[in-house]
């Protein structure tokens, strides 16, 4: 529970220069940590969406990042894969520096599964098309090993009849499992969730946390935005709570509920967990 | 034959020299959409592109082809596009390719909608799995916008199939000039007329009811 918990900024900045050269070996299990964000700001004309982030995050390592709405939580861990450009800071993910033009990003976005709030599947695809596709254009899997990958994560999130479906055929926690077992078929080293159940009728978020606790408890890096405080118990090493674009506390999961520092923190514990 | 001093009777023998136009008009209406797909398909993505001059550009090209009648676009070509080379092409030729310019830029914003159609998070799911921007566009994005757009883009070419009456002004001969050749030369001019306003009217109903059908099986989709 006590991962990677003292790393400074400096320190990690530190580490992201010495790790250059492992850029060429991917997934390994060096020291460097899988997710380094240090003074990480971005801002949109005049409105200042994150004011300088500083995050590490293991290897295997699940972190929770919860806050109120417009709190940056999205756009933080949207910048972790280049989905969103920042301003000023630093961010790598697995040795390579993310937003540096000498990085080939495509090449880390297929290392770093994503799962969206609004599952994004591809509606005109099937569901075995829809997690084929990168497989086979990105890794270039063959097609054969591809459908058997993607069969083997279809039985793994409990869907293992649903492959010539459309999208639009499934519920809202069927097609998240379904973006889930996308994600995976890349092989991710990490895995990135933006709210996946804030779409969710309340009675499907049940079985995609399943999902995602089984992901965590095989060893899955993983960041989770979500409001979700019971995950966040069971499957968080640590949870990062976020306000007005800054992070304000980053602490083990039994102590941030135990007893959090950041008024702010304290404050949205006692709301969310009120009701 | 004769019904109130008509006499549709110049319209069979008259046949083979109108199909012969009607042919001309079909095969400039399938050039200049396939061509005016391929272009207008390639300046949309330039519009909607991050490359600000090519953006710019593209912008003035379709707004420019916009702002003109097709008529002088035809007569430009058949005079510009022989000063340009060198030496002269035939008519067709030329037309071919006013038609194709032309067209691409209303194709383009036929495109342009269609792709922005598209929420933005499919180019996110998209590239979060890796796919670079072409490959986004071809797998992901397209084949929704597509499906979109097809209603529209079978409306553009009803359009097109119309206009093609136009190449009279360089002598070309499609199916409004073979018309007009019969109607003077048997001097039946209101039956000839009446004959080919109704086969643009089937033609155009036909494409029309199919553009309508494509878009309310969308909506049930």
């Amino acid at each position: 529970m006590t991962k990677a918990l003292a790393q400074t900024p400096r320190a990690s900045a530190e580490i992201v220069e010495m790790t250059t050269s492992v850029r060429t070996s991917p997934g390994s299990e060096s020291g460097i940590p899988m997710v380094e964000i240090s003074g990480l700001y971005k801002s949109y004309g005049g409105l200042e969406v994150l004011k300088g982030c500083d995050l590490v995050v293991d290897r295997g390592e699940v972190v929770v990042i919860c806050g109120p709405s417009g709190s940056g939580k999205s756009t933080l861990i949207k910048c972790v894969n280049g989905l969103e450009p920042f301003n000023r800071g630093t961010l790598a993910v697995d040795g390579v520096t993310v937003g540096d033009r000498t990085s080939d990003m495509t090449r880390l976005r297929a290392r770093i599964g994503m799962v969206f709030q609004h599952f994004e599947l591809y509606p005109h695809l099937t569901v075995l098309q829809n997690i084929c596709l990168a497989q086979v254009h990105v890794l270039k899997r063959g097609k054969v090993d591809a459908q058997a990958k993607a069969r083997a994560l279809l039985a793994r999130v409990g869907l293992p009849d649903k492959e010539g479906a459309y999208p639009a055929q499934l519920s809202g926690g069927q097609q998240q499992r379904v973006a889930i077992a996308r994600a995976l078929a890349m092989d991710p080293v990490a895995m990135l969730f933006d709210e996946p159940t804030s779409a969710l009728d309340p009675e499907m978020i049940g079985e995609v946390l399943a999902v995602m606790l089984e992901l965590a408890r095989d060893g899955m890096t993983m960041i989770v935005v979500t409001h979700e405080m019971g995950f966040a118990r069971k499957a968080a090493d640590r949870v990062v709570f976020m306000d007005q674009g800054a992070i304000v506390e980053i602490a083990p999961t039994q102590r941030f509920f135990d007893e959090p520092r950041a008024e702010r923190a304290k404050l949205f514990l006692s709301r969310i967990l009120s009701h | 034959m004769t019904i109130t001093g008509l006499d549709f009777g110049v319209i069979e023998p008259a046949l083979p020299f109108l199909l012969e136009g009607l042919a001309l008009s079909f095969f400039l209406t399938a050039a200049a959409m396939l061509g005016g797909i391929v272009l207008g398909l390639a300046l949309a993505v330039v519009r909607l592109s991050r490359w600000k001059v090519a953006a710019i550009l593209a912008a003035g090209y379709v707004n420019g082809f916009r702002a003109i009648p097709l008529v002088l676009v035809i007569f430009w070509f058949y005079f510009l596009v022989p000063l340009a080379l060198g030496r002269s092409v035939g008519a067709l030729q030329s037309v071919i390719i006013a038609f194709i310019l032309f067209e691409a830029a209303y194709y383009s914003e036929i495109f342009r909608a269609g792709l922005k159609s598209i929420r933005s998070g499919q180019w996110q799911a998209a590239y979060a799995s890796g796919l670079g921007y072409f490959q986004a566009l071809r797998f992901v994005i397209l084949p929704q916008a597509l499906r979109n757009m097809l209603p529209l883009m079978i409306t553009q070419a009803v359009v097109l199939f119309q206009d093609t009456s136009l190449v009279y002004v360089i002598s070309l001969r499609d199916f409004m000039t073979s018309a007009s050749i019969v109607a003077n030369h048997d001097n039946r001019l209101i039956e000839t007329y009446l004959f080919a306003a109704l086969v643009y009217f089937v033609i155009c109903a036909i494409g029309a009811a199919s553009a309508r059908k494509l878009s309310t099986l969308r909506r049930a989709a």
